[in-house]
């Protein structure tokens, strides 16, 4: 059955008695569309019934939705049976997880070509138009909507008695800020409490001592720790001074080559550090000073150090000065020296801001 | 007991008339049932959107039965032995368990980080598809806002989805976006603060985000989705030129049944893709990263793709730091710039367009038909503008990574992004602006002159030329060229286009000698030609 008709509809068409016997199931639903201003223009099956074809194809919808079964089953019986625990090597846990996503998958995708198999081929083809009606808001009701909502706000009455609207604003205005009040009050944080931002864990304790450099296991450092041209991170020796409780301290300990230390301590005494290199030894904050990642990958050949997360590069031996990428501030410097018994200790905080910038840093 | 007999046949109407006595349903689902919808391949972009988000949903709910979104320090102990015996935060332990304890955890985990970048992808990708036909024109621009204000919100929603596991990966991220914070100028600290509950990294914000994660930012999605939904339906949807088509009018098939359940099969598809992605292919494999701690690193970390062009932005960036001298000094850091400034100006210039395009043009009519992209060359060419500078930037996200693969200097890699970003842009429009040109040409050329045979005829004097097969019958033109409009669709320019050549060989696995048993489908004309009638098919079709 093909179905072609007249794509406008006639003005002035009479619409259809539904109740009439006579009309077939079609006619009926082409005139409930003709009620919606839709117009079935096109109505084609695509296939002939009891062809081959349409038994082809259904034979082809009816094996997705099979395959499906069998793959969901089959993704039961991997998740119930096959082995999932975690073990070294290469056990059959790594198979669990592809096994689930290809049976899982192959099931989804197997149920979704039966259902487009079945819509795109066994339905019948159609071409409906359908008006969109717009403009169709006569002049007349916009007027009369316009008009209802000007007389609701005259029964208000606000323009002839203002004080109501003034005050009701009046005492609005402190309700809404009260509900902004706990959530502001609540969220606020002094961020310079205990001048946070400005200190590390590397300040001298209460009684003036001084902070020893430890490794990330907690044991100190001592000079014959790092060979020459090798760094280790080190890490304030106080209570949880290895962990993010103090993720602002850490620092990278460089035992500098005899060359690159005389460069690096002259570029200390231009900007009067002369004192915070011991020996061949040179701390800097690890933390970058563009966005907080560690710069942590140092090149021994030109002394540069790289923050792997946008490229920034300082130059050790000139005061681990930023020479290339996004960073605008050379790494702040821990000044270090040798205690009694051997091992580095800091001998005051970074003297300037560790950490990505921020608008009061002096 | 007498039992009364019940007419089975009788029982669905007599329920669906108990039904409309009460709600009165039928007349406003016979307008649902037969809302017609036009077809095209592009209007199926902005679906995946909205499929892989209920599979964020199903998926998303599982994670949360256990993940536990706290920072207390445990020692793990579970069975990814490299692990057992490490300190971190009960957020990453979780984590792991849901990995490596859960039974099918992991491929959900997949999945719903699968899904999540599937997710943005298709926005991204529906809302090129938007731009490029003009379909956010008016009456649609309130609908491209909620699309562009859906991309950022998912933006957000991936961000705080991808910090949750506290993995060394995600807490770089993490700290990168405190900086972020820190930098605005004149409020960046106490933010920070406010954020954080005090110093970087504190011990709320993984609860913070989570709830955000789970509850804030799916209700707003869920809230915006629903709008620009209903908005759709509403406005209803564009639809290409086409015969039969005009401003006034929707060409297509009526909802139900046929495009329902194309609609649910494409759902299953992208379900069942997803799936299959998850299965395979690992993604984000936080065992492997370590607890986050804030002195370790390692190259090549890179974010999810659609936070790459904020990386990229910011490496790229020169280090212009701006002091202010009053007092103790004030900084305006070089981070600001790129990664918060930038995105304001993308989020204004993005969901502004419609109203500069039509305050260019000075158009204030309504659309409802498409443009195609070679129509509207300077639209178009601005897209690609846009394209090719999100692209660059999306690149220099991974330029450590493409530096070290193709031996490149690192430092030649960010210098080719920062003169690039300013050179290659333009370049895209004019060379954009050109093409459409050219489009445009040929297209007419074809209509006055035919489609290009492939036959070449020796004329008597000698010439040779080629015959071309000429689009309309001839009006009485000496020549045999007949004049035909440009009504801004696809003109055919093959023979087999226009129904003159069958496929060449029929059958996917065998060759099939014998003529097809009907009209199979409509990408296969059938190999003889149908008889003339007057017809109105969809413009797909036509192609």
């Amino acid at each position: 059955m093909t179905t072609h008709t007249e794509h406008q509809t006639q003005p002035g068409r009479e619409p259809l008695d539904v109740q009439d016997p006579r009309l077939s199931q079609f006619d009926i639903v082409r005139e409930g569309a003709r009620r919606d201003d839709i117009e079935i223009v096109h109505y084609e099956p695509q296939v002939v019934p009891g062809s081959k074809a349409e038994r082809r194809l259904t034979r082809t919808v009816a094996l997705f939705f099979l395959l499906t079964g069998l793959a969901a089953t089959a993704f039961l019986v991997v998740y119930i049976w096959w082995p999932w625990q975690w073990e070294a090597g290469r056990g059959g846990d790594k198979w669990f997880t592809p096994l689930l996503g290809v049976t899982l998958g192959i099931s989804l995708l197997a149920v979704g070509f039966g259902i487009l198999t079945w819509g795109k081929k066994l339905l019948p083809k159609e071409v409906s138009i359908q008006d969109r009606h717009e403009g169709a808001v006569s002049e007349d009701d916009r007027t009369i909507t316009g008009q209802t909502m000007l007389y609701m706000a005259d029964e208000l009455g606000v323009k002839r008695r203002p004080l109501l609207g003034i005050s009701l604003l009046a005492g609005l205005a402190p309700v809404g800020a009260v509900a902004a009040a706990p959530l502001v009050g609540g969220l606020i944080e002094q961020p310079h409490k205990n001048n946070q931002m400005f200190t590390t864990g590397f300040a001298p304790a209460e009684g003036g001592g001084k902070i020893r450099l430890v490794r990330e296991d907690g044991r100190p450092v001592r000079p014959a720790d790092v060979s020459a041209g090798g760094q280790i991170t080190v890490f304030p020796g106080i209570d949880h001074g290895v962990s993010n409780l103090h993720a602002d301290s850490p620092a990278l300990l460089i035992h500098l080559r005899e060359s690159d230390a005389q460069d690096a301590r002259q570029a200390n005494e231009r900007i009067g550090h002369g004192d915070y290199m011991w020996g061949n030894y040179a701390a800097y904050s690890k933390i970058c000073t563009h966005a907080g990642c560690p710069a942590s990958l140092y090149e021994q050949q030109t002394n540069r150090l790289l923050c792997p997360c946008h490229q920034s590069q300082f130059l050790i031996t000139d005061n681990a000065k930023p020479i290339f990428g996004p960073a605008s501030r050379r790494l702040p410097q821990l000044p270090i020296e040798v205690d009694a018994e051997g091992y580095f200790v800091a001998t005051s905080d970074y003297t300037e801001t560790v950490g990505p910038d921020f608008w009061e840093r002096p | 007991m007498k039992r009364r007999k019940i007419d089975m046949a009788a029982v669905p109407g007599n329920a669906a008339r108990g039904v409309d006595d009460r709600f009165q349903v039928a007349t406003p689902l016979r307008r649902l049932l037969n809302k017609v919808f036009p077809d095209h391949w592009s209007f199926l972009l902005g679906e995946i959107a909205l499929f892989s988000f209920v599979i964020l949903l199903l998926t998303g709910v599982f994670l949360t039965f256990f993940y536990e979104p706290a920072m207390t320090e445990v020692v793990y102990n579970g069975s990814y032995a490299p692990l057992r015996g490490t300190p971190m935060s009960a957020a990453y332990a979780s984590s792991l368990d849901i990995s490596f304890d859960v039974r099918g955890g992991l491929i959900m985990r997949q999945m719903h980080h699968w899904s999540a970048l599937l997710f943005m992808a298709a926005i991204v990708v529906h809302m090129l598809r938007v731009f490029f036909t003009g379909a956010f024109r008016k009456p649609r621009e309130t609908n491209w806002i909620i699309g562009s204000l859906l991309f950022w919100v998912g933006f957000l929603a991936g961000f705080t989805g991808y910090s949750l596991p506290d993995d060394g990966l995600s807490g770089t991220g993490l700290r990168i976006a405190s900086a972020i914070i820190l930098s605005i100028p004149v409020i960046g600290s106490w933010v920070s603060a406010a954020i954080f509950g005090g110093e970087f990294p504190g011990t709320i914000i993984i609860s913070r985000f989570f709830i955000a994660h789970v509850l804030l930012i799916p209700g707003l999605l869920v809230a915006l989705i629903s709008v620009h939904l209903g908005l759709v339906f509403k406005q209803k949807h564009t639809q290409w030129p086409g015969p039969g088509r005009t401003n006034e009018n929707v060409v297509g098939e009526r909802m139900f049944p046929r495009y329902a359940l194309k609609q649910g099969g494409f759902f299953m598809v992208v379900f069942g893709v997803v799936a299959l992605m998850s299965g395979l292919f690992q993604i984000n494999p936080i065992w492997l990263f370590g607890p986050y701690e804030a002195w370790v690193v390692s190259a090549a970390s890179q974010p999810d793709w659609y936070v790459m062009f904020l990386d990229g932005s910011t490496r790229l960036m020169p280090a212009w730091e701006i002091n202010i001298p009053i007092g103790d000094g004030y900084v305006i850091p070089p981070l600001f710039w790129p990664t918060v400034v930038l995105p304001g100006i993308l989020v204004a210039l993005s969901t502004l367009y419609p109203f500069l395009e039509a305050r260019h043009l000075k158009d204030r009519k309504s659309h409802n038909l498409l443009q195609r992209p070679r129509d509207v060359p300077a639209r178009t060419a601005v897209g690609a503008m846009a394209v090719s500078f999100y692209v660059i930037l999306t690149l220099s996200g991974a330029n450590d990574v493409i530096a070290d693969k193709f031996q490149i200097s690192l430092n030649a890699m960010t210098w080719a992004g920062r003169v690039g970003l300013l050179v290659v842009p333009p370049l895209a429009y004019y060379v954009t602006y050109r093409i459409c040109l050219g489009l445009q040409q040929h297209d007419r050329e074809v209509l006055a002159h035919g489609v290009e045979t492939g036959i070449i005829r020796r004329l008597p004097d000698g010439r040779f030329v080629e015959v071309h097969q000429p689009l309309s019958a001839s009006n009485g033109h000496a020549d045999g060229h007949g004049e035909l409009e440009y009504v801004g669709w696809v003109v055919p320019k093959k023979m087999n286009r226009l129904g003159a050549l069958g496929p060449a060989i029929r059958g996917f696995f065998y060759p099939i000698e014998k003529p097809a048993e009907a009209p199979v489908s409509p990408g296969h004309p059938p190999v003889e030609p149908r008889p003339e009638r007057e017809e109105i098919t969809s413009g797909e079709s036509r192609r």
